[in-house]
């Protein structure tokens, strides 16, 4: 099309700015010799991160976001893994129902679900911490990574798993041999997703941490302060550069190997 | 030769309310090329996914080489299977595909190469060992779908329409190979395809099936010469239906009154009753002959050409028969559509010729 369209690329330009520009003045910010986020600019100053790198709750709140994202992913990911494999193979009764069950921690609002599990974690009488939320994160993630698993599964030719029980495997040699090798860069994409959910999570981590923070909590605990906020911008500005790097790999790992067959994934609820 | 090698014993199989197959009893002898013939949906291809163990019959049981496999699944049967789209492993290379289903069979390092290498022969793959499946042409697909299953050297090889992907010349040879290479291996074959040609050209013996059920199974020239009912005749080759009716038999013949014909005597090799109006005449277009002048043949009809269409190694005249409402179709090798006058000919038919069939 050589006929320029003005407008289109006028509201493509407003859209990315509305989208972007907040988020940039947290790396700006980071990097301001100031301890307010105003203009003009101070001056320039790698303080912030040395602060931040100083902070020994930090390091804690990190190592627990990253437990936490570590076990949520691969559970969530098992489970989504089995329910995407039933859901596109077979055709069977209640599938709607179990398909709309799964995806439901998806659809109601997050408190919710935070304070639901609160009231059950308690009433059980167990303490709150890092266990709880991640059996919440659990819930959270698995439609997440149900869906990027549908989306593989969907192109994926199962005759290729009659093929390998035909040539003498049982269904676990099958799962090993073809199915895992094939759905990999799907699993890997569900994997790092569910990771980038669970360790940007903030309303059930607040609910359900305690004492335990994890990296969003004691984000929200030092805000409180405003000689701390400085380096929780530069924490921030290293969390959008790690997480935009994740969203992209598991973007491109999902297509990856799909060749002509790659399909237009939508995504399905 | 074990003349029931593969023995189906009064299989169903029912999807819902879809009997896809049919109460089907027969056998299969060892070391022949069985097809499985017939139009889409007709049950020939949940017939051999049954044999492979990728699906399990409603009633009935399967016998293979003795010994009864109806609940053994597809890892534990002696039997392999090229896919119709072949399904090739897209993430190992060839020689890995060929190379997938022999980890179990307990062979050395030795044994394994030796197998590879005769049956990259065999199918004549040399040299495309490091090849994946999509560097590969349909018909090397195929051949490397054909490697795979072979080095495991089953019992019985399943084929579900292998050359269906493959355009016309190139089936043509695949025809050919796959049939050399059964005579071959002896291994036995069974072979499913919609494509009658094929079956007829490539068989020792043909199933044809439909609704789930078998209609006829026989050699490949008795079920273009016999054809045992209307459906056979039908769909294995092309063929003419006259409105009959049977009198009186005589020895192994029987009188039948063709509808604007006349009466004839013809043979009764399927033993149809007297009396009967539920039967047709098929006659092949290739038996009538066609002319210019009247000949002296048993039946000798002056007809009209309506269309003619020309096809290389013969042309199909549509002539139109004075006194029948219905057009006929001949075939002829030695005649074009600018060898009659007036488009008038005279078709002649042989009574041996014709076949007498019952309505169902």
């Amino acid at each position: 099309m050589n006929e320029k369209n003005n407008s289109l690329l006028v509201y493509t330009l407003i859209y990315f700015g509305f989208l972007y520009i907040p988020v940039l003045f947290l790396p700006i910010f980071s990097f301001n010799d100031a301890n307010y986020m105003s203009f003009p600019l101070a001056g320039f100053t790698t303080d912030h991160y040395e602060e931040m790198w100083s902070k020994r709750n930090l390091h804690k709140a990190l190592w627990a976001s990253v437990k936490v994202g570590v076990v949520a992913s691969v559970v969530s990911t098992a489970i989504a893994l089995l329910a995407a494999k039933a859901f596109v193979r077979y055709k069977f009764r209640g599938q709607n129902v179990s398909y709309g069950a799964i995806m439901m921690p998806f659809l109601i609002p997050e408190i919710i679900l935070a304070v639901s599990i609160l009231i059950i974690w308690i009433n059980l009488g167990f303490p709150l911490g890092l266990v709880p939320v991640t059996i919440g994160h659990i819930l959270f993630c698995t439609p997440f990574a149900m869906l990027i698993l549908i989306a593989r599964i969907e192109g994926f030719d199962f005759s290729l798993e009659e093929a390998s029980r035909d040539l003498g495997e049982n269904a676990w040699g099958t799962f090993y041999r073809v199915s895992l090798p094939l759905y990999l860069p799907g699993i890997i994409a569900a994997l790092l997703l569910s990771f980038i959910i669970s360790f940007d999570e903030f309303i059930l981590a607040f609910f359900l941490s305690g004492s335990d923070a994890t990296l969003p909590m004691y984000m929200w605990n030092q805000m409180r302060f405003v000689k701390k906020l400085p380096h929780v911008l530069a924490l921030g500005a290293v969390i959008i550069v790690f997480t935009t790097f994740i969203v992209l790999l598991a973007f491109w790992l999902r297509n990856v190997g799909q060749g002509k067959e790659k399909k237009d994934i939508a995504i399905k609820l | 030769m074990n003349e029931n090698f593969i023995q189906i014993n009064g299989i169903s199989k029912h999807f819902g309310n879809v009997k896809a197959v049919d109460d089907v009893s027969f056998s299969i002898k060892e070391g022949e090329f069985f097809s499985l013939l017939g139009p889409s949906g007709c049950g020939k291809t949940t017939l051999l996914r049954l044999l492979a163990g990728f699906e399990y019959p409603t009633n009935g049981n399967l016998l293979i080489d003795g010994s009864d496999i109806t609940a053994l699944p597809p890892d534990k049967r002696p039997t392999n299977m090229v896919f119709q789209n072949y399904a090739i492993f897209p993430h190992i290379n060839v020689e890995q595909n060929i190379k997938f289903g022999l980890r179990k069979l307990g062979l050395t390092d030795d044994e394994i190469k030796k197998r590879v290498d005769d049956v990259l022969t065999l199918v004549k793959l040399e040299g495309y060992e490091e090849r994946f499946s999509g560097q590969l042409s349909g018909g090397q697909r195929q051949r490397v779908a054909l490697a795979r299953a072979l080095v495991r050297q089953p019992k019985v090889l399943l084929l579900d329409e292998p050359l269906g992907a493959l355009d016309k010349k190139l089936r043509d040879e695949m025809q050919l190979e796959l049939r050399t290479l059964q005579k071959e291996i002896g291994i036995t074959f069974v072979f499913v395809t919609h494509d009658q040609q094929e079956a007829i050209s490539m068989s020792d013996r043909v199933a044809v099936m439909s609704e789930g059920k078998i209609q006829q199974l026989s050699a490949p020239n008795e079920l273009y010469k016999n054809p045992e009912n209307i459906f056979v005749s039908d769909f294995i080759g092309e063929t003419n239906f006259l409105k009959a009716s049977t009198k009186s038999k005589d020895g192994d013949q029987i009188n039948v009154a063709i509808e604007d014909l006349g009466d004839f005597k013809v043979k009764n090799n399927l033993n149809i009753p007297e009396n009967s109006s539920d039967v047709v005449c098929s006659v092949r277009p290739e038996s009538m002959m066609i002319s210019r002048d009247k000949s002296d043949w048993d039946i000798c009809l002056e007809a009209k050409i309506n269309q003619t269409s020309y096809l290389g190694e013969m042309t199909r005249f549509y002539v139109e028969v004075s006194g029948i409402n219905k057009v006929i179709t001949v075939s002829s090798q030695h005649f074009d559509n600018q060898s009659f006058e007036n488009n008038t000919c005279f078709i002649s038919i042989s009574l041996e010729d014709i076949s007498l069939l019952q309505k169902k």
